[in-house]
């Protein structure tokens, strides 16, 4: 193991891991409201192909990140609509909505694909990304990656110390209860559903505008329902969603570079670590307290 | 005993759910038409286009068959699940197992068995590999470790890789260079095609697993049972009910059906396996059952529309030069308007409060 293979491996795993941490931590927010959104897919389509669209047209990455995020959370307010005020099937709702995305978001980025944009450039840090190993693996990175770890700090804060934070973990565990204490719960879901859409957009932004550079049909291949598996994964908490994250790109970014370095061991078994991990997480984990909100549960059987 | 009332009654109440539905289509398409204006599209010539092409010609009508297959298949591995209370989203993976499992049989028993044995082989392994996949699930649940809405979504991903290891891996045809894939299949262990159409033995297949299921769940004391499961668990198990057993074969069965639906496409279709085959056949599986609310019949019904517009997608990318995707909204639109439960009476509602408003 060579310093440059550590460092391509760790590198790998930040950039990759990015797109999905931002619509996981969306998707905590909305599931800690209750409700479950199988179609970030489609959030991050619209959010990636909107975000793209604009930064093509006015040159501006940063302005294409606020629209990505903004299109991406209005979307979700058909989930919302659906979910929240005509009580439909949560599941079928969010696969409902994947496929609108999928859609939508090909028929509208149409005539950009192949396009050219100045995405999002690296900013490196002066004086710190200038030292070896440590500079290239911490201190080179766009703005979207830079606000990863403070703006899961955030969610957590905003989640679990701030009375918002409280009424909306209220609202995800009983709306009826949460409505007896005088809440508002069809609000609080709205809301929640709405800022799980920006962060999902933020998600799709980061694939089209950094990662990527370019907009291509149904681009985040399979990232969106990656994110859902990540919140499960991280028992519903946005701090341990960015270890998940990271350990997710990171068998990704491994099996990069051992591909690079024509290693003989299949990439396809190496992906599917996180996912067996996190059925191995819930199957041990079953007997502990259950971190999984109880209005999620009644979706989960059936019965909402 | 049934009586002619209650027949009477349930034709009218099909009635209702078959207008209901025409209205429904009539208005998701106005919705999609105005989609396509948008985006400077003719919607009537696009109508056109999807209509000819699909259900305008006995090859359209052929083409329409060969997708419903795996449509129906993957819905009634859903709608089984659903009776008994249980939400199975792993329909995707146990498509890929089901493939998986009767490719390996096709290439690894093509010298030791006799060719009239091939197809009930490969039949047998693709409803055992989907079956047993679903059954991972299944045994969890029934332990009353880990739900199995969770389990069946996460299965799905290690599925398709599973497929992606084996097809570069151990299975891959070393005189393909440049595609991964497997070896052809024998010609043994290939579904028969009807005629020259590419419509094949999964259709028979489909057949006779709708005509079972409606017959079971509405004619036997396992139907009955399954939904006294499905309506109050509790009640069920205090009368002795095996719970625990209905969830496991259940479970099976529907596992062993969507894995069918896989090994009709890669038998039949494909001739050989390969990475990614399926386009979500799974999940649209899923919506197709929520949209027939969990029925044989109308889930027919619903893979035949599905199946029209998503063949549709083909024709609009070649006539309108629209991507092959777009279809997605208007099969979107189709489920939005049917999630929201819109009804006539909130139509109504709606033009009443706006005439109370102005007035």
């Amino acid at each position: 193991m060579t310093t440059s293979f550590i460092q391509g491996v760790l590198t790998g795993s930040i950039q990759s891991s990015t797109s999905v941490l931002y619509a996981a931590l969306g998707e905590v927010i909305v599931e800690r409201a209750g409700v479950i959104n199988l179609g970030v897919e489609g959030s991050m389509l619209m959010g990636a192909v909107s975000g793209f669209m604009v930064t093509q047209q006015t040159g501006s990455a940063g302005l294409g990140i606020i629209v990505a995020a903004l299109i991406a959370g209005l979307f979700n307010l058909i989930l919302a609509y659906l979910v929240v005020t005509r009580k439909a099937n949560q599941l079928a709702s969010g696969l409902a909505l994947m496929f609108c995305g999928l859609g939508l978001s090909a028929l509208i980025g149409k005539p950009y694909v192949g396009q050219m944009i100045n995405g999002l450039d690296p900013l490196p840090v002066p004086v710190l990304s200038q030292i070896p190993f440590i500079g290239p693996v911490l201190f080179n990175y766009d703005f979207l990656i830079y606000m990863m770890v403070p703006l899961a700090v955030l969610v957590w804060w905003v989640l679990f110390k701030t009375r918002w934070g409280l009424s909306l973990r209220a609202v995800g565990e009983d709306p009826t209860v949460a409505f007896a204490a005088g809440l508002r719960p069809k609000l609080i879901q709205y809301q929640a559903i709405f800022i799980g859409g920006l962060f999902a957009g933020l998600g799709g932004a980061h694939l089209s505008l950094a990662y990527a550079q370019t907009w291509s049909e149904g681009m985040t291949s399979g990232r969106g329902f990656i994110a859902v598996a990540l919140v499960i994964f991280a028992s519903w908490n946005p701090l341990k969603a960015v270890g998940g994250a990271l350990l997710f790109g990171g068998a990704l970014a491994f099996q990069l570079q051992l591909q690079a370095r024509g290693a003989d061991i299949s990439p396809f078994l190496l992906d599917m670590i996180p996912y067996l991990l996190t059925l191995g997480v819930l199957l041990f984990m079953r007997n502990r307290k259950n971190a999984m909100p109880e209005g999620l549960k009644a979706v989960f059987e059936g019965t909402s | 005993m049934i009586s002619t009332a209650t027949l009477a009654q349930a034709g009218k109440q099909q009635g209702a759910a078959l207008l209901r539905f025409v209205a429904i289509l009539i208005l998701a398409l106005l919705v999609f038409a105005i989609v396509l204006l948008i985006f400077g599209k003719n919607p009537i010539q696009a109508y056109i286009d999807i209509f000819t092409s699909t259900i305008g010609s006995s090859y359209g009508w052929s083409e329409v068959l060969v997708k419903v297959i795996p449509l129906v298949l993957c819905a009634t591995a859903v709608l089984l699940p659903a009776r008994i209370g249980l939400v199975n989203v792993g329909g995707e993976g146990q498509l890929y197992i089901g493939a998986l499992v009767a490719s390996w049989g096709a290439l690894a028993l093509a010298d030791v068995l006799p060719g009239f044995l091939g197809l009930p082989t490969i039949i047998l392994l693709g409803f055992i590999g989907g079956g047993l996949w679903a059954a991972i699930p299944a045994v969890l649940r029934a332990m009353g470790w880990l739900n199995e809405t969770i389990s069946t979504l996460l299965l799905n991903y290690v599925a398709i890789l599973l497929v992606d290891y084996f097809v570069f891996g151990p299975l891959r045809d070393p005189s393909s260079a440049n595609f991964p894939q497997s070896e052809p299949f024998p010609d043994a262990f290939r579904l028969p095609f009807l005629g020259s159409t590419r419509i094949h033995f999964g259709l028979i297949i489909a057949t006779v697993v709708i005509a079972a299921l409606y017959f079971v769940l509405n004619r036997t004391r396992w139907g009955y049972e399954m939904r006294a499961i499905g309506g109050n668990p509790n009640a069920s198990r205090r009368h002795g009910m095996p719970i625990s057993r209905y969830i496991i074969i259940i479970m099976f069965i529907a596992g062993g059906l969507a894995g069918l639906a896989g090994m009709g496409e890669t038998m039949a279709i494909q001739g050989r396996l390969r990475p990614g085959f399926s386009p979500d056949y799974g999940y649209v599986g899923f919506l197709i059952s929520w949209l027939a609310m969990h029925d044989p019949i109308g889930v027919v019904l619903m893979s035949f529309l599905i199946a029209i517009i998503a063949l549709g997608g083909d024709t609009l990318q070649i006539t309108q030069s629209m991507p092959f995707s777009s279809v997605n909204v208007l099969m979107s639109i189709i489920l939005f308007i049917v999630l929201a439960k819109f009804s006539f009476g909130d139509i109504f509602k709606f033009f009443k409060k706006k005439e109370e408003a102005t007035s």
